[in-house]
């Protein structure tokens, strides 16, 4: 058995996993998958539960999951992860754990991961499900596994932004609202602003203004739905660098993004959980 | 060995602590007496490494708690005057997770588990989850927890604060065996009587300053130029000759009954001479005590009864 070396780590899993909550949230994760699911059959079926699903139906299939599972994982990583280190401070342990040998980045590192080894629970609970998608065809275990990596992308970044306003802000539910805050402007602000500057340079007659739009470009390719949406339509990719006049892959710019901010918000993290005392 | 040097902390206009100077020798339990907001606490929490001071430094066995923050870690064990615990972890798991977090082994965590819940008695209690504790035995794992990387130095915030009567006993039983092995203990407690009967020395802090610092007996002594008597006269007796008595020698003194507390200010050569005088004086004196301070009072005449 491999010995788990993080206190922090080790604690924390000990503590999630013996509490209902835990389990009644993969139950909650899972009858929404199912939900879906079995909704989307019944649609498709006109409710008679006979009929023939096609690979391109199939992919409507697999978009929605995929859709349903990144929405899952975003409104459920800022409350895994917000509450991280402020609810120690809440609760008063943080100041013992503080004054243990274990380094900033430990600490920081055996929250993220407690937080992350849950959410990936989930999309593996999830995964006999979703991979409902492979008995209709149209769908391959690359863009299978492909859409999976991006949603761990997302959720690393997404919690280590929720990591660093718990160490940053002193109340639970501040550090909470924040995060969920900024979980809306990757989502729903972006997408706008991806409206916003397209329209600026574009002419009130409709007409093209000609250039780069690298704003636009940039906004698209953060924004987690757009970028999921590229990754099952290529199309939607091609259409992005046309409309912006870009080179660079859409998954380049998003990858670089999120992993600057992961390495960003966990080293800002490590550096103020503890004071400075020199 | 603790080395406090010129220790300086303000909160915006709040000085916390005035250029504390102070050093506690190995081996030594240090009581750090003072009231609410005296600075005992911001002490502790810049021992601890919790607060960074504005100036000044302190050595924990010679290591700065500015440059070697790391290493002055593993050498103290610290329990804050509020502490929360993880309830849902059982007494054991709890001193296990400590214990790793101090790089400990799983081999020597075991062997030590068994060692500190005697300690603190609580070896009953080792499978029980923290939650079903009462409030003493939750101080008493704290301070369990904060011995098992066997450190050099425990800083005690307030170990007893908050417990029943029974449990303070109890953990000042702990404090008692803690100092029997020899460990540098600087505790802090708003029970002076009973930093009196375990501490080696005491501090008295005021506004962030250290205003006294010595031994209990020294302590006492300092202020015992400042008495307070009790004069018994016979019963039925007139009190007025008395009274007349001691006006002449410009004492004041206020009478209860048949005692009279008296304010004294001299040595027990002048407590022998003014004795020796009322009797020659035939006063129908038929008790005549000093009455003793204990640290409590001696607390209230440093501070001058602040809290």
């Amino acid at each position: 058995m491999v010995r788990l070396q993080n206190p922090v780590l080790k604690k924390e899993l000990k503590l999630r996993f013996r509490s209902f909550k835990s389990f009644s949230a993969i139950i909650f994760y899972l009858l929404t998958l199912l939900v879906f699911t079995v909704g989307f059959f019944l649609v498709v079926t006109d409710f008679k539960g006979k009929g023939f699903i096609g690979p391109e139906m199939n992919v409507v299939l697999f978009t929605m999951l995929t859709f349903v599972q990144l929405s899952l994982v975003l409104f459920m990583t800022p409350g895994l992860t917000a509450g991280a280190i402020s609810t120690e401070r809440e609760k008063q342990t943080l100041n013992i754990l503080l004054t243990t040998s274990q380094t900033s980045w430990q600490i920081i590192f055996g929250k993220l991961t407690s937080s992350i080894s849950y959410l990936l629970l989930l999309l593996l609970a999830g995964m006999p499900i979703s991979s409902v998608v492979f008995l209709f065809g149209g769908i391959s275990p690359s863009d299978f596994v492909l859409t999976y990596a991006y949603m761990i992308v997302i959720l690393i970044a997404l919690a280590s932004i929720g990591i660093l306003m718990s160490t940053l802000i002193r109340k639970t539910i501040v550090a909470m609202i924040t995060t969920y805050g900024i979980m809306l402007f990757l989502t729903v602000m972006t997408a706008f602003f991806v409206f916003v500057t397209l329209s600026v340079q574009t002419g009130f007659d409709g007409s093209e203004l000609g250039g780069q739009k690298p704003f636009s470009y940039f906004f698209m390719a953060i924004n987690p739905l757009i970028h999921m949406a590229s990754v099952i339509y290529p199309e939607v990719s091609e259409s992005a660098l046309t409309v912006t006049s870009m080179d660079l892959p859409l998954w380049v710019t998003h990858i670089s993004f999120y992993v600057i901010i992961t390495v960003l918000c966990l080293w800002i993290a490590t550096k103020n959980i503890r004071v400075n005392m020199k | 060995m603790i080395e406090i040097k010129g220790l300086t902390k303000k909160y915006g206009s709040f000085v916390a602590l005035d250029h504390l100077d102070l050093t506690v020798n190995s081996g030594v339990v240090f009581g750090f007496v003072g009231a609410n907001g005296a600075g005992k606490s911001t002490t502790f929490s810049i021992l601890a490494t919790l607060l960074a001071p504005d100036e000044g430094d302190a050595l924990i066995d010679g290591k700065s708690i500015r440059k070697n923050s790391a290493e002055v870690r593993r050498k103290i064990g610290y329990m804050p005057d509020f502490f929360g615990v993880y309830d849902q972890l059982k007494a054991d798991e709890y001193l296990e997770f400590f214990a790793s977090s101090y790089g400990m082994s799983d081999a020597d965590i075991q062997k030590q588990i068994p060692k500190v819940l005697e300690l603190v008695n609580l070896t009953d209690k080792k499978r029980e989850y923290v939650d079903d504790l009462s409030r003493g035995m939750k101080q008493r794992l704290c301070l369990a927890r904060t011995l098992m990387h066997d450190p050099e130095v425990l800083i005690l915030d307030e170990p007893a604060s908050g417990l029943d009567p029974r449990a303070r006993v109890e953990m000042r039983d702990v404090l008692h065996a803690l100092k029997e092995v020899g460990k540098t203990i600087l505790i802090s407690s708003h029970i002076l009587p009973e930093l009196a009967e375990m501490c080696d020395e005491i501090g008295v802090i005021d506004q962030g300053k250290l205003i006294a610092h010595g031994d209990i007996k020294a302590i006492q002594k300092q202020l015992s130029q400042e008495k307070t008597l009790h004069m018994t006269l016979l019963e039925n007796a007139d009190t007025q000759t008395t009274m007349a008595f001691l006006e002449s020698k410009q004492l004041k003194a206020e009478i209860e009954g048949q005692v009279m507390t008296i304010q004294f200010d001299g040595d027990e050569q002048a407590m022998h001479a003014l004795l020796k005088e009322a009797l020659q004086q035939d006063l129908p004196i038929v008790g005549f005590a000093e009455q003793k301070k204990d640290l409590e009072d001696v607390f209230m005449a440093i501070t001058k009864g602040e809290d």
